[in-house]
């Protein structure tokens, strides 16, 4: 893991003193609410329904053992004893109060920690794939990218006041699990015919109002141009990005507007100044950075363990979370553990500082003392041995951490929605209960891999347009209902989903999600998964189980 | 009509007179014995009567205009001010930047409109270096900001270098 050194201390506790500072103005009525808003949002520090709200970055999704007792430490001190894990790798804290904050930020410190840019119109946490550096298929571990986008991120005089937020996403794996094509700016990397590292580099990705998948405006970026050619789109973007409608100022709008090709030429003039300048990495400054991330001392282990398949034979709960949570690992004799943190009856994604301080005692005894949380508010044990995977499963099955469904339909992404935000339509904790409980393990598990994602507003913050299966709170004469759209996936094969017809009433959306499967595993071919059965089938179906004849009645909203 | 104006990290008095976007020529004229900074149709427009001013003339730009518009008069201009109509317009930053970086221009550059204490670290770091902070501001308080981060990770006007490339 990346470790901080005395410039990497020194700029947090210049932040933290700079916000202490601006903290106490406010306070004291010398700085207006218009004139604290972007200080505060560029420390993570939102104000809430309830609360204000401050999420804290988890960069590219590592964290030690350490930070997560961290994090429990402030749950209990400075919030109600839990944490919600984000889409975007960053964990949320919904009950601090405002003259805590500053406190909070030293207590992060002390571990490598921080809020910096979590929220507000500038570059925000870089995002990466949870199985970075572990993952069978990986090109090439992207986290030492990402720390390096993070440092260049961090402070950047000049796009602090960016027309809105802009999110990055590296990918360095082959299955992307990081979204990474509905990000401002999406990053794959690649090796070229001469095995030299690149970028190929996707802008003008996002959710929210207007979901759009990246453009690719770069093929082949080299790295050591990484930085460089990042400055230059987000010059581009700073200068032209629109600011006088809040709703159309993200990159993306920009890039449609010009054009994908009379953008990337714009870019291709701005960087040629920036080329080749001071910003080129550095071999040495590469090598730093990878240095942070090279293997942990792994044992030389056989494949097989036989601990492992007496468990399986005869434990068949184990076996089944087996085989749902666990995921191949580049090292002989070791697995990839995804703790789903989707339990029927926990709001997706919440942790409370037991389960904190539980895990990180876990991840220090498996799994080298590290974890890291996904972009679907999971966490991850990226080195445990097959020898100890039961040990640990009848460790997690204490604390309600050992839901066997990852990946499954009950592990959906969902967003705080009207429980916590101020700018909710609907509720969206109670229909991702409603729907858990619907469904029995087991009609899960035949069900398969399929993807539903929850927000409760057209902000998208729980990602309904990538989900598989997307639901969307919407308002209808002050009513909360939902509206459902099919065939959204967020990986390699992006795609955003299209709404099926009229919205339900919250009552009826399990029924309605009943019936949507059911048109699957009606029309499925043996090992079909949901959005290819989809794919082939197209809408009708589906549209007509939900509304048999009756569509046309409504107005579709 | 001085204008409390940072520049070198103190406070300093300033005679330039800045002329709003609706600026005249006979607006002008009455001022021949001042020195002005017009905005940039002005600039672009009168270069005949500017140039026949016995008193200095300077540009300001406003957060939609480019200094490409006077990348041909940099050299004639000992000041160009770039306004934020609102703090949390971010055009100006670049624009300094592009002002030092692609145009080399090395005369003043001053932040004008809605400059706030919290934004002088960041515009300083952009190229930067006269600050006309708005009324109700602190002096006092205003000239610590310069000293909010011992360093940067970025490369920028102020150190050309990344942190990379010195730690
Ligand atoms: C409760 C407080 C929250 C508020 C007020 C909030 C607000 C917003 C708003 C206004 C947008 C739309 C931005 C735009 O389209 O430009 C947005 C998008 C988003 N938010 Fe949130 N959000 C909150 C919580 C969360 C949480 C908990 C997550 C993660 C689970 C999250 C993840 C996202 C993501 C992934 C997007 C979409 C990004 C995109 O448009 O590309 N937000 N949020
Ligand atoms: S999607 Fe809407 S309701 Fe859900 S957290 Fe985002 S802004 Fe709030």
């Amino acid at each position: 893991m990346y470790r901080y050194d005395q410039y990497d201390h020194q700029m947090l506790a210049d932040r933290i003193a700079q916000f202490r500072d601006q903290t106490q103005r406010f306070l004291a009525g010398q700085l207006s609410d218009a004139e604290f808003l972007p200080l505060r949002l560029q420390n993570g520090l939102y104000v809430q329904r309830l609360a204000p709200m401050l999420r804290v970055a988890i960069p590219y999704g590592m964290l030690s053992s350490t930070q997560m007792r961290k994090l429990a430490f402030i749950a209990d001190h400075f919030d109600k004893g839990y944490g919600h894990l984000t889409t975007r790798q960053n964990i949320q804290f919904n009950w601090p109060a405002l003259a805590d904050v500053p406190e909070i930020l030293a207590h992060l410190a002390e571990v490598e920690m921080h809020a910096i840019q979590t929220s507000g119109n500038c570059i925000r946490n870089t995002t990466t794939d949870q199985f970075a550096g572990v993952a069978v298929d990986e090109v090439e571990d992207a986290r030492a990218y990402c720390e390096i986008i993070r440092q260049w991120s961090t402070f950047h005089p000049e796009f602090a006041f960016l027309p809105r937020k802009f999110k990055i996403a590296v990918c360095g794996t082959q299955q992307d699990q990081a979204a990474t094509q509905v990000h401002d700016i999406g990053l794959y990397l690649l090796k070229n015919e001469n095995n030299e590292i690149g970028f190929r580099v996707l802008v003008g990705g996002g959710l929210g109002r207007t979901p759009v998948i990246g453009s690719e405006i770069k093929a082949f970026l080299p790295q050591e141009h990484l930085l460089s050619y990042l400055d230059a789109i987000l010059r581009v973007y700073n200068r032209e990005g629109r600011r006088d409608n809040k709703y159309k100022a993200r990159i993306k709008i920009l890039v449609k507007e010009t054009g994908t090709s009379a953008f990337r030429d714009k870019v291709e003039k701005e960087w040629q100044l920036l080329k080749d300048g001071p910003l080129t990495l550095t071999n040495a400054e590469l090598e730093r950075c990878r240095a942070f991330f090279h293997d942990p001392d792994y044992k030389a282990l056989p494949t097989q363990s036989s601990a492992l398949e007496n468990a399986l034979s005869t434990d068949v709960l184990f076996a089944s979370w087996y085989e749902q949570n666990t995921s191949a690992h580049k090292k002989p004799g070791y697995t990839i553990v995804t703790i789903c943190v989707k339990k029927t009856g926990f709001a997706p994604g919440d942790l409370d500082s037991d389960q904190m301080r539980f895990i990180a005692d876990l991840a220090e005894r498996y799994s080298f003392g590290e974890m890291r949380i996904t972009h679907t508010q999971n966490l991850v044990l990226a080195d445990v041995e097959k020898n100890e995977l039961y040990n640990l499963w009848q460790a997690l099955k204490t604390r309600d951490l050992e839901a066997d469904n990852l990946g499954l339909l009950s592990d959906m992404i969902c967003c705080p929605g009207g429980d916590f935000c101020s700018l909710a339509n609907a509720k969206s904790i109670p229909v991702a209960e409603a729907i858990q409980r619907r469904f029995s393990a087991q009609h899960l598990r035949e069900i398969g891999q399929l993807s539903l994602n929850i927000s409760g507003c057209m902000n998208a913050c729980g990602h309904h347009h990538v989900g598989n299966i997307g639901i969307l709170g919407v308002d209808k004469k002050g009513e909360e209902y939902f509206q459902i759209s099919l065939g959204g996936s967020a990986d390699h094969n992006a795609a955003l989903g299209k709404i099926v017809g009229p919205s339900f009433s919250q009552d009826e959306v399990p029924d309605v999600i009943d019936k949507i499967v059911n048109v699957y595993q009606q029309h499925k071919t043996p090992g079909e998964k949901f959005i290819n059965t989809y794919n082939r089938l197209g809408m009708e179906p589906f549209k007509e189980a939900l509304y048999g004849n009756k569509s046309d009645d409504h107005t579709t909203d | 009509m001085t204008t409390r104006l940072i520049k070198s990290g103190t406070l300093v008095s300033d005679n330039w007179v800045l002329l709003g976007a609706a600026t005249d020529r006979d607006a002008v004229a009455t001022m021949h014995d001042r020195d002005v900074i017009v905005p940039l149709s002005f600039w672009l427009s009168e270069q005949d009567l500017i140039s026949s001013r016995p008193s200095r003339t300077a540009v300001w730009l406003n957060s939609n205009e480019t200094p490409e518009a006077i990348a041909g008069s940099l050299d004639k201009l000992a000041l160009v001010a770039l306004n934020f109509p609102e703090f949390k317009d971010g055009r100006p930053y670049s624009s300094a930047r592009e002002l030092r970086q692609r145009f080399g221009y090395t005369g003043e550059i001053r932040a004008i409109g809605d400059v706030l204490r919290d934004q002088l670290f960041f515009m300083r770091r952009c190229g930067f270096d006269a600050f006309a902070l708005r009324d109700d501001q602190d002096i006092e308080i205003a000239l610590t900001a310069f000293n909010d981060f011992t360093d940067a990770y970025q490369p920028a006007i102020d150190q050309p270098l990344p942190l990379f490339r010195r730690r």
